[in-house]
């Protein structure tokens, strides 16, 4: 007696909503072809993206010591690993894993909020009572593209200079003192870093559950760190206008 | 006519297995591929029989009329599971098992089944720890026990209060695994609604897609229930809502025997009711007498909240009456006893309709962290229920229906007396007797699943190598089809006034009322008239909205109701006919002076199985019965 | 109690849905939120309106079938608490209660209330499961396993499957799901020989019919269970492992 394998009806009314890749890259790139890969590639830049911001701001207090202290940092900079490397290099390094991090970080978030999208395409059609999801963690994919946004001002605006009139390649603490003085670039800068601020509470936290950090012995250290390590960078980043604008600084 | 033979083996009660295994014959590896098997349920027995044989080569259908095999309430079972492990050193053996079992059964059941499964219990254990099931251990790794009502030993293994369901997770994520290997076709959401025979032996299915309402074929080379029990059929019982005796019914009708209708059983330490709109109700697990303590206050006219009672003042009942099983008396016992107290006026809580069951005593002995570790979900399940907080205040308990040892008649193969047809778990009556003892569900439906049907079946099939199956092209298909699409227009066309719910719950009020805890002559004889002149009410006056081609629970629930209808007339004649008490049936004409149940081994040790003669006709009683060469017959005592 | 019932209909499968809006007075606290269902049911049967489909069965929270979502909650939103055990009496006299199906592309609507879950299963078949044939256990007690370990396999298995952590997610992940099942087994000695397999099949099908995780923590507080999302975690990490290392040093057979 042999028979076609019939599925049930109620089996075959359920298809997958993303499809499986056809073909399994190399490792590591295979990894990034599956959701939770790409949560984990996720958390990896972040942790890259957190270190950056962390480095920055407190190169930044600097500002505080006076400006040729502020302006031999930014030197300095150019010379990490000199004379190893020539001038510049380990930067320009360090400024490509950015890069790289912040398109796999970007890319990532997008492809999953696609993914997200495709698993719910009839959303609730009366109002969702949220529990647990907070402000911060619903609120990702807001905060996300206000930062990019911010980003690319906040690079012509001190680093490439075409966004601030008074821009002279070098004098660090001149740049940012002329920009700062203009009130709407400073509010504009608070906002983003209170963006920057909700983002980073949520990441900071959820970096150790996509990277498998769990152990019932520091679990409770993990969010205190997101706390802790969202009131000192937003602290510190928003410290700087609000010196320029009370005149402590400059 | 229908001869009774259930071929036990010969030789001596230990060895009867072991011979009988090497007497089956067997089928080659390329010839079970040609076999198709089709499981109907997939509970402990369902789950785990249908994974077993399709390990073996055999195809294998499985037919479950939930969203999921993972939802069959065996899941439910909270307590534990047997197995004659003797971990703890306390004088169990498999023989302790056999004898408590039997004993436990109140000499009701078949010796050699007994023996069998009480040998098969410890391999249980073993395959579940295998499968992953996470049971309670020791601090020292190993596995721990507790012990269970009508045994004076600890043999019960246990995984929190959700034993059941990590057993049949356990039993599905086998079944799974073959599903996911091909060996396996899953039909979930389909109901079986009639057995087809041809030339007297099983060829097949009818079922139902409950979504669509298409009604197909399915043929077979032999079938197998594992339906679980008719426990529904007093409607308010601790059985899920929809557990219903349907598939088991429809192969009475189609000539299989059912036996012992009568032995349904109560279990002592259920919710009581809290008002008529109960839709069923909510068993505690039998565990909770190992450290909980059962009393009712000595004056019925004692209103005080029971934390204010003070010892002298209350009754331990069960202590006082069985001073050597106390608390941990069987299940019959027990809930008798609590009937008593308060048929006697001195029930408690707003209805006056419970005993305590009281932790005070344990908490103080244990610790409150131990006794959480426990029962912590029990006691989370009741304050949900009740909005009491056990760890404050006693809890409140009634017996409720809660499991049918009886069902389809099955011989030692667990065939019926359809030849092809076979029944495993609560659905056939094989084990338990009269009465069931705590943790021994579990065991039995695994023990059919995993360790005999895999057996037996092939036994059976081996005999029909080189046979050609009847098709489902055969006309007893065709026949069977439309007899279940008529049934289904019917439904529908009734046109009457009260939903099947109405109709399950006046069936189950009356059973309740007069075949339920206890029995009588007169009652019974009353329930006969009640019962006919109720159906009749409901053929003419059911309502069915909607239509049959999609998901349609009333629909779904006419037909069960109407086939608790007829279950529920033969439970009655059966219990009428068995003039004596035993286990779970107790008439009131046969009790010893001081009010136990008294048994007339002369008259009524045997099987009373029944043969459907025919629509509106009584069934015709055939006996099997039982002989007891290993254990001493006597009458119970756990005094 | 009074109360005002807004439930969601659907026919079928392909039909519309809408919302219905139902007086419901009358009723006891004592009863249960199915049991309040149960009673609109037969109210409608008597006014010749077709009962409300709703899945349910055991009424005591252990077999995963009901499943709503009640005034925007997952079960309504309780502490470890399925529908089936959720009381009239966490409501107010008065109330309007909403009731919506699960939503989930991998979840759709049959009729009324009652949602497929199908998927769930499919991601077990791939490889939630111990592969051992019947009759070839080792003796039980051969293999101690330490108490915390089997507890926290315990906490893992005592997922029903019903579904809430997916409607909850403001993603459709099924991820609590997928990583209580996982590791039960995973945690265990005797799921060691499959854990590197198992978990990268178990997950590659999860994404197939579910949504990603973000890390809300949604799904942990709907669950009645209240399966942490620690094992979401441990999830995370078994699957790159499962993906990166030697499998053949580590004696674990290659993937399929």
């Amino acid at each position: 007696m042999v028979q076609a394998k019939p599925r049930s009806t109620v089996e075959a009314a359920v298809t997958p909503v993303n499809r499986r890749p056809k073909r399994q890259m190399p490792w590591p790139l295979n990894l990034y072809q599956t959701a939770v890969g790409k949560k984990w590639v996720m958390a990896i830049t972040g942790v890259i993206g957190m270190g950056f911001i962390a480095l920055h701001m407190f190169g930044n207090l600097k500002i505080y010591l006076g400006a040729a202290e502020l302006d031999h940092y930014a030197v300095g900079l150019r010379e990490i690993a000199y004379p190893i490397l020539p001038k510049e290099n380990a930067l320009w390094l360090m400024r490509g894993l950015l890069l790289v991090s912040l398109v796999l970080h970007v890319h990532s978030a997008f492809s999953l909020w696609a993914m997200n999208r495709r698993a719910r395409p009839m959303g609730y059609q009366s109002k969702r009572d949220y529990i647990a999801a907070n402000w911060a963690s619903r609120t990702m994919k807001w905060t996300g593209p206000i930062i990019l946004l911010f980003l690319a001002f906040h690079l012509s605006d001190l680093t490439w200079g075409f966004a601030n009139p008074d821009f002279e390649h070098g004098a660090v603490y001149n740049n940012v003192v002329a920009s700062f003085e203009r009130v709407p670039v400073s509010i504009l800068y608070i906002v983003a870093n209170l963006a920057l601020g909700v983002h980073l509470y949520h990441g900071a936290w959820s970096l150790f559950q996509s990277l498998g950090v769990n152990n019932p012995s520091i679990n409770w250290l993990r969010r205190g760190f997101a706390a802790l390590f969202t009131a000192v960078i937003v602290g510190g980043n928003i410290s700087f206008p609000i010196a320029v604008l009370t005149g402590i600084v400059g | 006519m229908v001869t009774l033979d259930a071929r036990i083996p010969d030789g001596p009660i230990g060895e009867k297995w072991e011979s009988h295994r090497f007497n089956m014959r067997l089928v080659n590896p390329a010839n079970k591929r040609r076999f198709t098997v089709i499981m109907i349920g997939s509970g402990l027995a369902g789950a785990s029989g249908a994974a077993s044989l399709a390990e073996l080569g055999y195809n294998v259908k499985v037919f479950t009329y939930h969203d999921s095999p993972r939802r069959a309430h065996s899941i439910a079972a909270q307590g534990g599971i047997n197995a004659a492990k003797n971990y703890q050193n306390d004088g169990d053996s498999v023989f302790r098992l056999f004898y408590d079992t039997i004993k436990g059964g109140d000499f009701r059941s078949r010796e050699a089944n007994v023996h069998r499964l009480a040998e098969l219990s410890v391999n249980i254990i073993d395959q579940c720890v295998a499968q992953g099931v996470p049971f309670a251990r020791e601090y020292g790794g190993l596995l721990d026990n507790r012990s269970f009502g009508g045994v004076q030993v600890s043999r019960t293994f246990y995984a929190r209060g959700q034993t059941g369901q990590q057993l049949l997770l356990g039993a599905y994520s086998t079944l799974m695994r073959q599903v996911g290997l091909g060996t396996v076709e899953l039909f979930p959401r389909q109901e079986m609604l009639d057995v087809v025979t041809v030339d007297g032996r099983a060829a097949g299915v009818i079922v139902r897609d409950l979504v669509t309402g298409e009604v197909s074929s399915h043929a077979a080379h032999a079938v197998v229930l594992a339906t679980g029990g008719y426990g529904n059929v007093y409607y308010l019982s601790t059985n899920a809502k929809k557990s219903n005796a349907t598939a088991a019914w429809r192969a009475h009708k189609k000539g299989a025997l059912f036996a012992n209708p009568c032995y349904t059983q109560i279990h002592p330490t259920c919710i009581p009711a809290s008002d008529d709109f109960q839709s069923k109700l909510t068993l505690m697990s039998e565990s909770l007498r190992n450290d909980g303590r059962i009393w009712v206050p000595k004056d019925p006219a004692d209103t005080r909240p029971p934390n204010q009672i003070p010892e002298a003042d209350r009754d331990y009942y069960l202590e006082r009456m069985y001073p050597s099983f106390g608390n941990l008396v069987p299940r019959d016992v027990a809930s008798r006893a609590a009937k008593r107290q308060v048929d006697q006026g001195r029930g408690v809580g707003p209805k006056r309709n419970g005993v305590y069951l009281d932790f005070a005593e344990a908490i103080q002995r244990l610790g409150r962290k131990e006794v959480e570790e426990r029962y912590g979900n029990l006691f989370e399940m009741y304050d949900r229920i009740t909005d009491e907080d056990p760890y404050e205040t006693p809890m409140r308990i009634y017996p409720a229906i809660h499991y049918a040892m009886g069902g389809l008649w099955v011989d030692y193969n667990l065939m019926s007396s359809i030849p092809g047809l076979f029944v495993g778990g609560e659905a056939n009556f094989s084990d338990h007797g009269a009465n069931r003892l705590g943790a021994s569900a579990l065991m039995q439906g695994l023990a059919d699943g995993y360790f005999i049907l895999p057996y037996t079946v092939g036994d059976y099939l081996a005999g029909l190598l080189g046979q050609q199956a009847p098709g489902t092209d055969h006309p007893a298909f065709a026949e069977a089809k439309r007899a279940v699409e008529e049934q289904t227009k019917r439904f529908l066309g009734t046109k009457g006034t009260k939903s099947p719910d109405h109709f399950h719950r006046e069936l189950g009020k009356l059973l309740w009322e007069h075949a339920g805890m206890e029995r009588s002559k007169a009652g019974l004889e009353q329930a006969l008239r009640d019962i006919p002149a109720l159906r009749a009410e409901f053929d003419r006056d059911l309502r069915i909205l909607g239509t049959g081609d999609s998901l349609n629970d009333s629909l779904e629930k006419a037909g069960r109701v109407a086939d608790f209808f007829e279950l529920g007339e033969l439970l009655v004649r059966d219990a009428l006919h068995r003039e004596e008490s035993c286990g779970g049936h107790l008439r009131i004409e046969s009790q010893t002076e001081d009010g136990e149940a008294m048994r007339d081994d002369e008259n009524f040790s045997y099987v009373g199985a029944w043969e459907w003669t025919g629509d509106g006709q009584p069934q015709t009683l055939h006996k099997e019965a039982l002989t007891f060469e290993n254990i001493h017959v006597a009458q119970r005592s756990y005094k | 109690m009074d109360l005002t019932l807004k439930v969601w209909r659907q026919d079928g499968p392909q039909a519309r849905g809408r919302f219905e809006t139902y007086p419901v007075p009358g009723i006891s606290a004592d009863m249960s939120f199915l049991e309040m269902l149960d009673i609109v049911n037969e109210r409608l049967i008597t006014e010749g309106v077709e009962p409300i489909q709703f899945e349910h069965d055991c009424r005591e929270g252990i077999c995963g079938s009901c499943g709503v979502m009640i005034n925007g909650k997952a079960h309504g939103g309780h502490e470890r608490t399925a529908t089936c055990q959720l009381h009239m009496r966490t409501f107010k006299d008065g109330d309007t209660i909403v009731v919506e199906p699960w939503r989930a592309g991998a979840f759709p609507v049959i009729r009324d209330l009652v949602v497929n879950r199908s998927a769930l299963d499919r991601i077990i078949e791939v490889g939630g499961f111990i592969s051992i044939n019947t009759g070839s256990a080792p003796e039980a007690n051969m293999l101690p396993i330490p108490k915390e370990v089997s507890d926290a396999a315990m906490d893992a298995a005592e997922c029903i499957g019903c579904g809430a952590c997916v409607a909850a997610c403001p993603n459709g992940a099924a991820q609590l799901f997928t990583s209580a099942k996982l590791q039960h087994l995973n945690l265990l000695p005797q799921g060691q020989a499959e854990r590197w397999q198992r978990t990268v099949a178990m997950v590659e099908t999860m994404e197939e019919y579910f949504g990603g995780c973000t890390n809300h923590g949604e799904c942990q507080v709907a669950c009645p269970k209240g399966i942490s999302i620690d094992f979401i975690s441990y999830m995370n990490r078994d699957f790159i492992k499962g993906k990166s290392i030697n499998r053949r040093l580590g004696g674990q057979g290659l993937a399929k």
